[in-house]
């Protein structure tokens, strides 16, 4: 099937509105008997069935947490960009559309981009509107924020908690729907297949988390807003929930998995203590403002700190080896994410870490306390020093932090047009899980605002459009054969599990096919590599299901069967990953071949080979996806090769 | 939207009038001491007038049913809130909950209150005892005065066991009351809404000093007797 | 540094079972660990042994989904002030402790299984009227409306609730009075708020009510025991929006 991406005529700022105008709309008489599935209740899944119930849609929306609030959209800490321009900094639409494109290294497609860019504004006058305590200056007006290295402040925030309060707005503007039931709630439900009828999306298959029931829910539209897969790494700065399995049905069913390979890995996150750790947590990037970054300089230095016999201050000033200053004299400890990232990975490769696993870098504010003053680096730094504090157990005014790189955000996903609708007729994607706006790199705070643009803004507009052709449908039976199929599929893997008599927990997999990604699809990937990593997920995949052992019944709360089910999926991700990043034979972004850098190191893309996005078809577990091409053409940005030297 | 009738019968509502007519009985208690100082003058006249006004003035009469609904609110509501509180953890910890910012008499007031009623009908049946079973406080059939002021200097500073047990059940009941008010006297500003940082922490300053100090005064009161009664 | 502790573990098989403590042994857990950490090398080696591991609620990990819920020798989210359950490590205990975890208690909490409980009675009361009803799209420019900072920052620090429950889990009535006033009293703090701050206090509280709930008696065991440290000065809040609209209200 060929690709049609179906980006509206005209000129990009004028795209969005001539679209507007011009879809088919559903009157509000036949708005009742339409159903529509939300599966995710983020900031894209939340804000979409709150507004899609506003509208008069009939909604079911589903989330595996104990309540919609959870959802880890929560945890974003930041802020969300919106091109206001209330400090009179000279932004604008189009300054956003082109940042967050340069942002993306020229691999996302302009159109999305741009509509994204126009609604910015509007999300920020939505979250007000709904009681989002941003943070006001003291005339009473919005505050903003530089944030990502961009030259304008536009980044609106609520303390470190942006993410907490975006989602509650949406969350309570949920609530409201479920209050006037045309929402209904589905908590603590799995979803487990996507179900499709005569090539359209008409339900899923979901699992009572509680009961272990097994369910079926019909719909004449399906939206997936289930966020980002970077728990295939086993640990990252996602929720211990966080999972692929929903975006992974669907691919299995029919819809295309695009540029997998990238991965945001964000440098500043504090590094894992030992073999139990089970998530990492993300310390804001502004610390690299004032900390400077360094390890020792001999190895004999860090083998003694690695074994605990010294520590930073033991380290005269002449045998610290700040490698980012070296290395990048012009931009030093601010050079961007995946740079920050590669380079600290380099030196701990090569023996230079400086914690008991090998595996950290120092983020040293001794220089800044002795310009500034400990009193200015706390009115600055003091919740990030306390918080880490808290997880280290060392005073970060007294030795330096440690660091290390975690995998934070996923820029591939399902692929979806200018719609929002995946390859699959009826079924939509929304937010993290897809793949559309960030291209090969996330600007920081861009996330939330493109969940929330989704959610709130475009798909209930877009998704009216396929729905106006369905006022004549009527509700959708769930006694047909696709269901039956679809949940026997379930049940048949359930089953397989439960009565699989293995040996290991779930965990043991997950962390074998974490530490292969980790290493071989990390942060700097190579074709030898990828190779390998392909061979040893499949090894690992066919131990899973020949030894993992689940405890318990299926018919009741079993945390481990869900567990299994989603690192099921991961397995078959994981491979898929390696090999989007094997196929991409350029540097751009959050992918960085080693085969392809400039001789000082930095990432370098193959405009004229890989200007497109690559998208994945299913051909089968254990038979090789098919690769198809959506070119991208830039008529409004000139594409340039980035430098940081 | 509620009536008048739900929001007073709501949990905030409950609260309100625990709070309200808590801040009555406090403001009763400071009338109610003022009274008994009149017990420490050796002339009875005083406290004896002020008895016979206390039986005799319409206002006073008017206000003792008012009083007494006050009473009759703040514990049935008391009971009321007792028994939805614990029906809202029907199976409790294993192991409680202790916390060093959390006061226990907070946690204990629904305790301390039963304390509170039980020295409350004690008292009350020591009260009506000389109140109605004596057609008058001042006058009985033939003529002479009888000397309540007497009376209760007497049992408290009467020698032996029942002096003893007098004493004891007044000071066990003000120590409840104390304790009472340690908690109670913020609690019932919070209750009705009155918090602010800027007042607040005069008025938990203030309720404590009125839990140690009212308190003590009325105990004070019967050992003074005792004890000036027992030098001469 | 390693440590040995022994755990004793509210074990209950759903709402209506019994339920009982099973005292569990653990050994060689490293202190850096987080106390969840701890829980999942337990379960792992539940799991080994052919035992049915424990289960209970957990997410994000970093404090803020209000997922984790385990009530821990005493202290809902155990020792130390302004933490959840997962923000908890393992230095915090010595070795040989032995640890009592128990499930949130509350009627209104009904226990899934052992140290998981259900806390959908919170969404009810959102539900009931912890929203501005706005609709998308209809908004006016978000800077058309000034707030002042400091009620701006006031409505922030009521909006840090996570939703967790440590305050009912920690009062002794198992009021949700704290997590219903951080609601009303964020959105009473700002204009955008105010339309429907009548109908918002008194729905939130009989909703508050129905579900079971006891009274505040204001002990403050749920302030000192908020993970985000919501103060009780949203609680007197509450208390007077509902005051204002009892007496306003039309019916």
């Amino acid at each position: 099937m060929a690709l049609d991406s179906k980006i509206p005529k005209g000129s990009i700022d004028k795209k969005w509105s001539q679209y507007k105008s011009e879809i088919k709309l559903v009157n509000p008489a036949n708005k009742r008997h339409i159903n529509v599935i939300v599966v995710g209740t983020g900031l894209a899944g939340g804000a979409a069935a709150a507004s899609l119930g506003e509208m008069g849609y009939n909604v079911k929306a589903f989330c595996f947490q104990d309540s919609p609030r959870r959802a880890h959209s929560i945890a974003a800490q930041g802020g969300i960009n919106a091109a206001k321009n209330y400090q009179n900094d000279g932004d604008s639409v189009y300054r956003l559309f082109y940042d967050t494109i340069k942002g993306g290294d020229y691999r996302a497609r302009e159109a999305n981009v741009h509509r994204l860019a126009e609604v910015s504004r509007n999300i920020i006058d939505q979250c007000v509107a709904q009681g989002v305590p941003f943070a006001r200056e003291y005339g009473g007006y919005l505050d903003n924020r530089s944030f990502g290295g961009v030259q304008v402040k536009r980044t609106f925030y609520a303390k470190g908690q942006t993410g907490q309060q975006l989602l509650l707005g949406a969350y309570s503007a949920l609530s409201r729907q479920i209050a006037a039931k045309t929402v209904t709630m589905y908590n603590r439900h799995e979803m487990l297949d996507v179900v499709i009828v005569d090539g359209k999306a008409r339900g899923i298959i979901a699992r009572n988390l509680i009961t272990g029931e097994i369910e079926r829910h019909s719909a004449h539209a399906v939206v997936l807003a289930t966020g980002g897969y970077g728990n295939v790494f086993f640990l990252s700065t996602n929720a211990m929930g966080s999972n692929v399995s929903a975006a992974w049905k669907a691919h299995r069913k029919g819809a295309y998995f695009a540029n997998p390979c990238y991965t945001q890995i964000h440098p500043t996150c504090l590094p894992r203590s030992g073999d139990h750790q089970s998530k990492l947590t993300l310390m804001s990037e502004s610390l690299r403002n004032d900390g400077r970054i360094w390890v020792p300089k001999k190895k004999e230095d860090a083998e003694a700190i690695q074994q605990g016999k010294k520590n930073a201050n033991d380290i005269p000033e002449e045998d610290r080896d700040f490698y980012l200053e070296r290395r990048y004299p012009a931009f030093g400890n601010l050079v961007p994410r995946d740079v920050a990232s590669r380079a600290a990975k380099e030196r701990c490769d090569a023996g230079y870490g400086v914690n008991q696993t090998g595996e950290a870098v120092y983020l040293d504010f001794g220089y800044a306390i002795k310009r500034m003053g400990k009193d200015a680096i706390e009115a600055k730094y003091g919740n990030l020093f306390q918080m880490y504090e808290k997880i280290a157990d060392e005073n970060p005014y007294e030795l330096p932090m440690k660091i290390y790189p975690a995998v934070h955000y996923t820029m591939g996903g399902v692929w979806v047009d200018y719609d929002l609708m995946t390859t699959v007729p009826g079924l939509y994607c929304a937010g993290e899980a897809n793949f559309s706006d960030h291209g090969a790199n996330r600007l920081g705070a861009s996330a939330l605002m493109q969940g929330l643009a989704d959610g709130y803004f475009v798909l209930p507009y877009t998704i009216g459009n396929y729905l106006a052709d369905e006022i004549r449908t009527g509700t959708i039976p769930t006694d047909s054969p696709e269901f039956d199929k679809a949940e026997a599929e379930v049940k048949g893997t359930i089953d397989k599990l439960m009565n699989n008599n293995g040996t290991k927990p779930v965990d043991y997999f997950h962390k074998l096919l974490g530490s292969e990604m980790w290493e071989k699809c990390g942060m700097a990937r190579n074709a030898e590599g990828l190779k390998s990593a392909i061979e040893e997920i499949q090894k690992i995949r066919k131990d899973f299901w020949a030894n993992v052992k689940i405890p318990g019944s299926a018919n009741a709360m079993n945390p481990e069967l869900e567990k299994a089910l989603r690192v099921a999926d991961f397995l078959e991700l994981g491979e898929l990953m390696c090999r989007d990043a094997l196929m991409r034979e350029e540097s751009c972004g959050g992918h960085f071949r080693e085969e392809h850098q400039t001789e000082e190191g930095e990432a370098l893309r193959h405009d004229d080979k890989f200007a497109f996005v690559g998208a994945w078809e299913f051909k089968g577990t254990d038979s090789e996806p098919t690769l198809h091409k959506e070119e991208l053409v830039y008529e409004n940005v000139e594409m340039k090769q980035r430098s940081y030297k | 939207m509620a009536s008048l009738k739900e929001s007073l019968t709501s949990s905030v509502g409950r609260k309100y009038v625990m709070g309200l007519t808590g801040l009555f009985l406090i403001v009763f208690l400071l009338v109610h001491l003022s009274g008994n100082f009149t017990l420490l003058l050796k002339d009875g006249t005083a406290f004896n007038t002020y008895a016979h006004f206390m039986k005799e003035n319409l206002l006073i009469k008017l206000s003792e049913v008012i009083l007494f609904g006050g009473f009759l609110l703040h514990i049935i509501q008391g009971l009321m809130l007792t028994a939805k509180n614990k029906a809202a953890r029907a199976v409790n910890y294993q192991v409680a909950h202790k916390h060093d910012k959390v006061d226990w008499t907070s946690k204990a007031m629904s305790a301390l209150g039963m304390i509170l009623l039980i020295f409350l009908i004690i008292h009350l049946y020591d009260f009506f005892r000389f109140k109605y079973f004596v057609a008058d406080p001042q006058m009985t059939a033939d003529g002479t005065m009888i000397d309540l002021h007497g009376i209760v200097r007497h049992e408290f500073s009467e020698g032996g066991l029942e002096g003893i047990f007098h004493l004891a059940v007044y000071t066990l009941g003000m120590a409840a009351v104390s304790f009472h008010l340690w908690h109670g006297f913020q609690s019932t500003f919070q209750s009705l809404g009155l918090r602010h940082p800027k007042y607040t922490p005069f008025i938990q300053g203030l309720g404590k000093l009125y839990a140690v100090v009212v308190p003590a005064a009325f105990v004070a009161i019967p050992y003074i007797i005792k004890f000036t009664a027992e030098a001469h | 540094m390693d440590i040995n502790v022994t755990l004793k573990v509210w074990r209950q098989n759903g709402p209506n079972d019994k339920g009982d403590f099973k005292e569990y042994q653990i050994n060689k857990v490293s202190t850096d660990s987080s106390f969840l950490e701890m829980m999942d090398m337990l379960n792992n080696q539940l799991i080994e042994n052919g035992e049915d591991p424990i289960a209970f609620d957990h997410d994000c990990r970093e404090g803020i989904c209000g997922m984790c819920s385990m009530y821990i020798n005493g202290r809902p989210h155990g020792p130390g002030d302004g933490i959840t359950t997962c923000q908890l490590h393992m230095r915090s205990f010595k070795d040989g402790d032995t640890i009592y975890i128990e499930p949130w208690r509350a009627t209104a909490f009904p226990i899934i299984k052992d140290l998981m409980v259900d806390r959908t009675a919170f969404d009810k009361i959102m539900q009931a009227g912890g929203f501005v009803s706005v609709n998308t799209g209809s908004a006016q420019d978000a800077n058309n409306i000034p707030v002042r900072k400091e009620d701006a920052d006031e409505a922030f620090k009521a909006a840090a609730c996570i939703g967790c429950g440590a305050c009912v889990a920690a009062c002794k009535n198992a009021s949700a009075m704290l997590f219903t006033s951080a609601k009303v009293s964020q959105l009473a703090l700002l204009p955008q708020g105010q339309t429907e701050a009548t109908e918002r206090a008194l729905n939130m509280v009989a909703e508050m009510d129905a579900q079971g709930f006891g009274a505040c008696t204001n002990t403050g065991a749920c302030m000192a025991e908020c993970p985000k440290e919501i103060s009780l000065e949203h609680i007197a809040r509450l208390n007077r929006e509902y005051m204002a609209a009892s007496l306003t209200s039309r019916d």
